[in-house]
């Protein structure tokens, strides 16, 4: 049972009293750790304490209350469920080039409604996926993935390089509940037994947390990457090239190397810094191609760090429905992969998307400029728990529960690995879930009926 | 006179909690919109925290009040500001092929103005 009774109270003023209880073994879906061992203090529409959470997920589960929003807005107008349903259903059958996008913060539930809503309109699917990791999801189809659970790192892996990435900050709790800190079945002393490099640009919070940090001059990750592939086979480099490129010294870089050679068992956790800076899946397929040389010598892996709560959950669901995880055209009736020329940012960018369904995400703050003024052109349907700069400007908003606080469902952390969702308080406005379905039937009514419903 | 720098837009636990609190809330709109110049470069440049500095590249144009970074944590000629909309602002459309706009490690010129945009 995740519900428990709650503490005896003091005797108080009954009436007013919100109800009060504790949920546990909740899940928090703000970062791709999932952590589902959070203990949640309820009173009423609140949630009070989140114990065991980070201050990431601290500020996740205390700062989320009902908002006073209406449950849809039609052009600027609230409107009901129903006439946005209807409105929502007529943008996007039809639509002529529509995409569907987002999806990291949602529940695979969710997710697969989405990918057959696209089917049934022939669009394009894509999710956050595309301008996080969708770089390192192209560099597995080239050189595959030696993969690992966060469970394995924690009872496992005695040496953790951490590259182009600062899990102190962006996954506080990575450190304390996976990789560095625990202590493991084949770790008894925890971070004693554990040696720790970070690779950055920076000297983040989390190089203080690192036994050794390489500081790589930017946008020289895929040089340091090869360099570290031939100092493990022993093929001669050329010292002062590698040192004027990436800014360490041979000798170090060798020290590294040879210390992930004597490794029982490594992981290299890679973020952004790579995906995100020139070269993006050459990046992420030379790290990952060193990780798979180095099981030539000892058992090595390599695991993107992910970010949003459910985004390993968008490239499961939208790969086992389609066969690829993002960038998918479907408007041929069998899905077509191509990044570059599907991937959301791209399609608005060149202006040619002339419909959006979007879902939990925000591209009016985060996409570039000419995607953004394309976005603010055409109808679009959004779906978000709160007011965004992307529910602005769309055609129809609707106002959606939070998955994981207000409703249930799937989600899978950064490691591949489902995790089921507590939530903790019910909400006035209906799930992602319920939304998708209901335009979906809509659809297929319009489609099969000529728009009668059934 | 306007330099060019790498500008590495990231996250920052100030980020990720004010974002909660919310997108329109001071915090998270102060936390995106503050660039991080090294100790070493402000000195020389002569800023001051609080001076608003123009930074463009070829896609784009933002004014942002900059603050000097924590010690050792930023090299000279790299800047850092918490990803968001300004960041994504100097983004191309452009993605070569991959999906992914160029949004870390980019090229940009900055210089003091006397006020924001
Ligand atoms: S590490 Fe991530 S999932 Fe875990 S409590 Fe913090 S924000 Fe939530």
């Amino acid at each position: 049972m995740s519900t428990v009774a709650p503490p005896p109270q003091e005797s108080s003023d009954s009436a007013e009293v919100p109800e009060l209880k504790v949920v546990t073994d909740a899940t928090c879906t703000f970062c791709g750790c999932v952590c589902d061992d959070m203990e949640l203090t309820v009173e009423g529409n609140k949630i009070k304490k989140a114990k065991n959470a980070c201050v990431l997920g601290k500020a996740w589960f205390l700062n989320h209350h009902i908002e006073d929003r209406p449950e849809a807005i039609i052009e600027g107008q609230p409107a009901s469920y129903e006439q946005a349903i209807e409105r929502a259903a007529e943008i996007l059958s039809n639509a002529i080039y529509p995409i569907t996008y987002g999806l990291s913060d949602t529940t695979c539930e969710a997710q697969r409604v989405a990918v057959a809503i696209s089917d049934w309109i022939g669009g394009c699917v894509d999710t956050t996926t595309s301008v996080c990791h969708g770089p390192s999801g192209i560099a597995f189809q080239e050189v595959g993935e030696v993969t690992c659970t966060l469970g394995e790192i924690k009872n496992r892996a005695d040496y953790i390089v951490f590259w182009g990435g600062n899990p102190a900050e962006s996954h506080p709790r990575h450190f304390t509940r996976y990789s560095l800190m625990p202590k493991g079945q084949f770790l008894p002393n925890g971070r004693k037994d554990r040696t720790a490099v970070l690779i950055d640009v920076r000297k983040t919070k989390s190089a203080k947390a690192a036994d050794i940090h390489l500081q790589v001059k930017p946008r020289s990750d895929f040089e340091l990457a090869w360099a570290m592939r031939a100092i493990a086979k022993g093929v001669d480099v050329d010292t002062a090239m590698i040192e004027e490129k990436t800014g360490i010294s041979l000798e170090r870089l060798t020290e590294v190397v040879e210390g992930m050679k004597a490794a029982k068992f490594g992981v290299i956790l890679f973020g952004m810094g790579l995906t995100m800076t020139r070269g993006k899946h050459l990046n992420s397929e030379a790290v990952l191609s060193l990780a798979r040389d180095l099981n030539k010598y000892t058992r090595w892996t390599a695991k993107p760090m992910r970010g949003h709560g459910n985004v390993t959950g968008a490239d499961n669901v939208v790969t086992w429905q389609t066969g690829y995880p993002f960038g998918i055209h479907l408007g041929r009736g069998y899905p077509r992969f191509n990044p570059g020329e599907w991937t959301s940012s791209d399609l608005l960018a060149r202006g040619e998307a002339d419909a959006a369904l979007i879902i939990a995400s925000d591209p009016m703050s985060n996409f570039s400029q000419p995607a953004r003024d394309h976005l603010a052109k055409i109808n679009s349907v959004v779906l978000d728990p709160k007011l965004s700069e992307t529910a602005k400007v769309a055609t129809v908003a609707f106002t959606t529960s939070t998955y994981g606080i207000n409703t249930t469902g799937t989600v899978y952390r950064m490691d591949d690995v489902p995790i089921p969702l507590r939530p903790a308080f019910d909400s006035p406005y209906k799930s992602d879930y319920e939304i998708l379905k209901a335009i979906e039937k809509r659809i297929r009514e319009k489609q099969l009926n000529g728009g009668m419903s059934s | 006179m306007a330099e060019t720098f790498i500008l590495i837009p990231g996250r920052t636990s100030k980020q990720g909690v004010t974002l909660n609190e919310g997108k329109y809330t001071d915090g998270y709109l102060e936390e995106i919109n503050t660039l991080q110049i090294s100790p070493e470069d402000m000195e020389r440049l002569q800023f001051e925290n609080g001076d608003n500095i123009r930074m463009w590249n070829d896609f784009g144009e933002v004014v942002v009040p900059c603050k000097t970074s924590k010690v050792d944590e930023l090299p000279p000629g790299m800047l850092f500001i918490s990803y968001g909309d300004k960041s994504s602002r100097l983004m191309a459309g452009e993605t070569h092929g991959t999906g992914m706009p160029d949004s870390k490690g980019m090229d940009v010129q900055i210089e003091k103005v006397s006020a924001p945009a």
